[in-house]
């Protein structure tokens, strides 16, 4: 593998935007001139049930077409799936998991006995409810993790944000810049 | 680095296809080809591109419209996968046999059963013996390039015979991934305009497709298509070459890695591939002379070519994502080992990721080392190893 690669897994359930997330944050690093993939694990499509979703982001050529299983950062998008999914499965020593919660981060790495990575959690959720009007926590995470992974810059997120949603119209465009911003701003470590 | 669009395999491919201006396109949705069509009737729509596409109600009259749309003198595509490509099946070799140049992406998908939607070779490769050219592609990238080149090869005079492009189910389907697209004018100049020597529509000149066959003359029909096949070496070779020079991406029969001093080397289609160049990075670390040997034309089947490329390995692995019950090892396998035949390394064969078990660097590294064992063991056998199998 590269050695400046990095790997990202989402974890969240159908329907929560973990596909547009993954492959959003692809296009915003090749955008920036890096290499990049994003996919989703494909299942039957059942709204709720959980599923995977993944990123690479390299300086030089990706040739890997396997699945993530040693990820550098994992993203979860519901903090329900904590209950039932190893979602720091495989996680690598020194990485990071970033967490939609409202919880803080040290009662989380407590929960998932994670000892060699930094836990973030931002509560996204109630972020994507009070400015978009729905639970549709995807681009706040997207924000949190612009935060955490300062490796892209948040300004070509906003803008390919505003390109994907822009037929959505512009109360949406503008609710998901807010979200982002926000996200970006209150996502904690611990 | 050159400008390149985050796009999907099916996004990649529906561009391709917008860009060569078909005249016709016949197709049904089935999972994971639906997106490409999608995407190509949102052209159409937008009208980016002026194809008539007709929406019909099942694979077989997909191809059997492809089929009189082609024999008219249209430039045709149609797109499928698996089951579609299965219930397509009696007219695929009707397309062939009436020297139709029709261009199919094929998304490759496991033939059911248990019902599965994901990645394996077997539609394909039921396919193998249907007088069809199948192109197989590591990336998106590929899958773009390939169904423009798929156009120019389909077309020439000296092989009019259909053209598959197959492309992995998901893996590259639905993978954002890098891909580099032509100008709209350099594609357009590039494949031309289709002018048929022959069509149904040309009443000036009447000819028949697909007429009664008497045991007279089918014999020497169907060796014309044998040598249709054998022009279309040539012909993808040189398309190939004139692809490279628009676009600096060249391509030939097959492609390979790390070969200039490899002893264990592993031939395999596809997405795979992709991964079997890590993998032959990790085992050459491990201390492995490891080398990949890609196969892009599956059919025309490029046996001097292999044989050539294959004549300094010591050992030989071959890479399986279908399976032939019966026998031991997939089709790859038994095409590698009866081109070696009369040589001295052992060929050996592996099956893995089937109805999209997913394949890992660490398990091709390991196929590589399991690949040296057996050369230095000085077995010229080995019953089929299937990679990633649950116990």
């Amino acid at each position: 593998m590269p050695e400046k690669m990095v790997e990202i897994r989402w974890h969240a359930r159908g329907g929560q935007g973990a596909k547009t997330a993954a492959t959003l944050v692809a296009a915003v690093a090749l955008e920036e001139g890096k290499y990049s993939q994003g996919f989703p694990d494909y299942g039957p499509e059942r709204e709720g049930a959980p599923i995977r979703g993944y990123t690479r982001i390299s300086d030089t050529p990706i040739y890997v077409h396997s699945a993530i299983y040693a990820p550098d950062i994992v993203v979860v998008l519901d903090p329900t799936l904590l209950d039932s999914v190893d979602v720091s499965d495989g996680l690598k020593e020194g990485g990071m998991i970033l967490i939609n919660s409202a919880k803080a981060p040290a009662e989380l790495r407590k929960q998932l006995k994670i000892k060699n990575a930094k836990v973030y959690t931002v509560d996204a959720t109630q972020i994507s409810i009070e400015e978009i009007g729905r639970s549709i926590p995807n681009t706040p995470m997207m924000g949190a993790l612009m935060k955490v992974m300062p490796i892209l810059k948040l300004e070509t997120i906003l803008a390919d944000v505003e390109k994907k949603f822009k037929s959505k119209g512009d109360r949406i465009v503008q609710g998901n810049f807010r979200a982002i911003r926000r996200a970006f701003e209150e996502v904690k470590e611990g | 680095m050159a400008k390149f669009e985050s796009l999907t395999g099916n996004d990649a491919a529906a561009h391709a296809l917008r860009q060569c201006k078909p005249d016709v396109a016949a197709a049904y949705p089935i999972t994971p080809q639906t997106e490409l069509m999608h995407k190509f009737a949102e052209f159409v729509a937008n009208g980016k591109v002026d194809t008539e596409v007709i929406l019909v109600e099942s694979e077989h009259s997909a191809m059997s419209a492809a089929i009189g749309s082609s024999a008219a003198g249209a430039r045709t595509f149609t797109a499928t996968s698996a089951n579609g490509l299965a219930l397509m099946w009696e007219v695929v070799y009707i397309a062939a046999s009436n020297r139709l140049p029709i261009v199919m992406p094929e998304v490759n998908r496991a033939l059911s059963g248990p019902i599965n939607i994901h990645c394996d070779h077997s539609d394909s490769m039921g396919c193998r013996d249907s007088g069809w050219i199948q192109l197989f592609c590591e990336n998106g990238q590929e899958a773009y390039d390939t169904v423009i080149q798929a156009f120019r090869i389909s077309e020439n005079p000296k092989v009019l015979l259909p053209t598959m492009i197959c492309f992995d189910g998901f893996i590259i389907s639905h993978t954002n991934e890098p891909v580099a697209m032509l100008k709209d004018e350099a594609v357009s100049q590039f494949v031309g305009v289709y002018k048929p020597d022959r069509a149904l529509l040309d009443v000036e000149n009447p000819y028949t497709f697909g007429p009664l066959d008497l045991p007279e003359w089918y014999f020497e029909h169907k060796r014309q298509q044998v040598e249709a096949m054998r022009n279309s070496f040539e012909v993808i070779e040189s398309v190939g070459a004139e692809f490279g020079k628009l676009s600096g991406r060249p391509y030939g029969l097959m492609d390979g890695y790390r070969m200039e001093d490899a002893e264990v080397v592993l031939v395999a289609l596809g997405s795979t591939c992709g991964t079997a160049r890590v993998a032959v990075d990790v085992a050459r670390e491990q201390g492995v002379k490891a080398g990949l040997l890609k196969l892009r034309a599956f059919r025309p089947f490029p046996i001097k070519q292999l044989r050539q490329a294959l004549s300094k390995a010591k050992v030989v692995g071959v890479f399986d994502r279908s399976i032939s019950f019966g026998i031991e090892g997939g089709p790859l396998f038994h095409e590698v080992r009866s081109s070696l035949y009369g040589g001295k390394q052992p060929v050996i064969p592996f099956v893995y990721g089937l109805g999209g078990r997913d394949i890992r660097v660490e398990q091709i590294a390991e196929a590589f080392k399991t690949l040296q064992q057996v050369g230095k063991s000085g077995a010229m056998d080995r019953d089929v190893e299937f990679i990633g199998l649950r116990d």
